[in-house]
């Protein structure tokens, strides 16, 4: 879907190779996945590589989320990089040049924290609350930081993976206990 | 300041229980002034004003905000101050569940994410699926046009439905019963294909479910033909009316700039002026092989949403008769093992067949590990697909970036100086469909 001038080395529907290829844009490994690229950027360069590549053109964050990789720490990651928990997903776009970019950032556990995208793409604002919501992570300088899909007072957050499937018991509010 | 998660207060609160610079943050950022403008109404001595001002709730449960969205209104006589939507009352963790659900089982679940365009959420489900499985290029070409068909009518019969709900939100209550009509028409046909009005999970990983029935070919040219001569039906009942004009031009107006921060996608992209459609721009399916033109507005009010709604009703007409044209002879669906179960006439002769078939329905087809996210263009905007998957036969995670969670986000802003009558229009005009808001 994404073709742009970084890959064009890469063979396409070779997997296995891409991972070894290292490139770098704004001093992030570059990765490419199934032909889109990916850049895992560190958590401390978050909001400044967002803001370096809205000036290269990439004005439009068209997503947000985030994926809790309990359970699959082996993932593949480029060196350099380690893996932890929690991993928030953005994807944008540029829509002079055609072409979308990925980041992906490693948020741990015990520090579940990332600073908000909100200064540079506003648009963002609900799809942080939601991974906040789903997940945990809190975003610092966010301007309205409450959950946005589960009710106020909800325990938890569902999309974690030691959060179970079925079987919760239904919290309602003010039910007596 | 670094500000913590709270788990409290979804809410707007009232003007009283904030301090001037929370106010100007809330006003500035949730309502996106601009930082001088928000900065002013900072300013300004709020004590007097508390009594002329009063927070009321429109919905969850008020009939034109299609569904069960809440908006909490800051009301200072009939006029709209601040705005903020609140949602989650339809949040039934589709994700969650998307997580529990094979590949081959997805399709059951995002359909009823958008409940209106179902088959424009399998297909991007779909797609997303077949690049993690890397056979996106082997798709046969039968079946990428009949999807291309399925994902434009569904397109048609998204929009009629919302020229009846717009109609029916600003009173003109035939055009209700109209836009129905059509719509059921539309939706006749897909029973005819798919068995269902709604929630096909008709388009699937490798394919489709079925080939096209017979006489498939008449009953879409019977709809080409019944619908231009509605469509000039709805130009004189609304398009040319002042009554429709005067409720919707100028009302709900958000500029190219705004509606790009927003991230906002579809036809309140394209009202602004944006020509920005990923059918055209970044084309999937066969997209770039058919002729059809990108519909935009000028002024990004709710008249231009309404008039892109009614004119990409033709350009997508325009499109099902090339298709028509077009529709290759071959399979609907790849024939590939690992995804495919074998044909049910195989099943009756051959042992291995049915443990096959037995085996891809019972523990569907593993999916090598990766991530994609695959984006198309819904009636609503850019819907997209993020799957990661762990090399299981159920992704381990599955995110929708469902157009109308975005777009809902320029409400306040649409709304911000306007009247509480418009409100209904601005709403409407956004076309939310709550099913995916909420997901």
């Amino acid at each position: 879907m994404s073709d742009t001038p970084q890959d064009t080395a890469t063979a396409d529907g070779d997997d296995g190779a891409d991972s070894t290829a290292v490139q770098e844009l704004h001093g992030c490994p570059l990765t490419d996945s199934r032909g889109q690229d990916v850049l895992h950027v560190g958590r401390d360069r978050w909001v400044e590589v967002v803001k370096l590549l809205a000036d290269d053109g990439y004005a439009m964050c068209v997503d947000l989320t985030g994926v809790d990789y309990s359970r699959f720490m082996d993932r593949e990651l480029p060196s350099g990089v380690t893996p932890e928990r929690f991993e928030v997903v953005a994807n944008l776009l540029d829509m002079s040049n055609r072409r979308r970019i990925r980041l992906r950032v490693q948020v741990p556990e015990n520090d579940a924290r990332l600073d908000s995208l909100f200064d540079v793409h506003p648009g963002t604002e609900a799809m942080e609350r939601e991974t906040y919501d789903m997940f945990g992570v809190s975003f610092d300088g966010h301007p309205d930081p409450s959950r946005i899909l589960m009710p106020e007072d909800w325990d938890g957050h569902p999309l974690r993976k030691d959060y179970g499937a079925g079987a919760i018991p239904v919290q309602f509010k003010g039910a007596p206990t | 300041m670094s500000t913590l998660a709270t788990e409290g207060h979804q809410e707007m609160r009232p003007r009283s229980e904030i301090t001037a610079r929370e106010l100007m943050r809330e006003l500035g950022s949730v309502l996106r002034l601009s930082e001088a403008e928000a900065a002013k109404l900072g300013e300004l001595p709020d004590d007097g004003d508390e009594d002329q001002t009063m927070v009321i709730n429109m919905g969850p449960q008020h009939p034109s905000t299609h569904g069960v969205l809440r908006l909490m209104l800051e009301l200072k006589g009939e006029t709209v101050l601040r705005c903020k939507p609140i949602i989650g009352y339809l949040h039934t963790g589709m994700e969650k569940t998307g997580e529990q659900l094979t590949f081959m089982q997805g399709g059951t679940n995002v359909t009823r994410m958008d409940y209106l365009s179902p088959l424009n959420n399998e297909l991007v489900f779909s797609m997303a699926t077949e690049k993690l499985l890397g056979i996106d290029g082997d798709i046969p070409e039968r079946a990428v046009w009949m999807r291309m068909l399925l994902s434009e009518l569904n397109r048609m019969s998204s929009h009629l439905l919302f020229m009846a709900t717009n109609g029916m939100d600003l009173g003109a209550v035939s055009m209700m019963i109209y836009g129905w009509r059509e719509r059921e028409e539309v939706l006749r046909f897909f029973q005819k294909v798919t068995g269902l009005r709604m929630n096909h999970n008709f388009v699937r990983p490798g394919g489709l479910a079925a080939d096209l029935p017979a006489g498939w070919r008449d009953d879409v040219l019977r709809l080409l033909d019944m619908l231009p001569e509605r469509l000039e039906e709805y130009d004189i009942l609304m398009t040319g009316q002042p009554i429709w004009r005067e409720r919707l031009q100028g009302v709900g107006v958000i500029t190219p700039t705004e509606a790009l921060a927003l991230g906002a996608t579809g036809p309140i992209l394209r009202s602004t002026g944006v020509e920005w459609d990923l059918r055209r721009d970044q084309p999937y399916l066969r997209y770039d092989d058919v002729d059809f033109d990108v519909v935009v507005g000028t002024y990004g009010d709710a008249f231009d949403r309404y008039a892109i709604r009614l004119n990409e009703i033709r350009e997508s007409m325009k499109i099902v008769r090339q298709i028509l044209d077009r529709m290759p002879e071959g399979d609907y669906r790849i024939q590939d093992k690992k995804v495919t179960p074998p044909p049910r006439a195989r099943i009756d002769e051959s042992m291995e067949a049915l443990i096959h078939h037995f085996k891809i329905f019972t523990e569907g087809f593993r999916v090598p590990e990766g991530e994609v996210y695959v984006a198309i263009e819904s009636p609503r905007g850019e819907i997209g697909c993020y799957i990661a998957s762990d090399g299981s036969p159920t992704p381990y995670r599955m995110h929708m970036r469902a157009p109308s969670f975005v777009n809902i986000q320029c409400l306040p802003h649409m709304m911000r100086g306007g009247l509480v009558a418009d409100a209904v229009a601005v709403i409407s005009s956004v076309d939310p469909v709550l099913g995916e808001v909420d997901r």
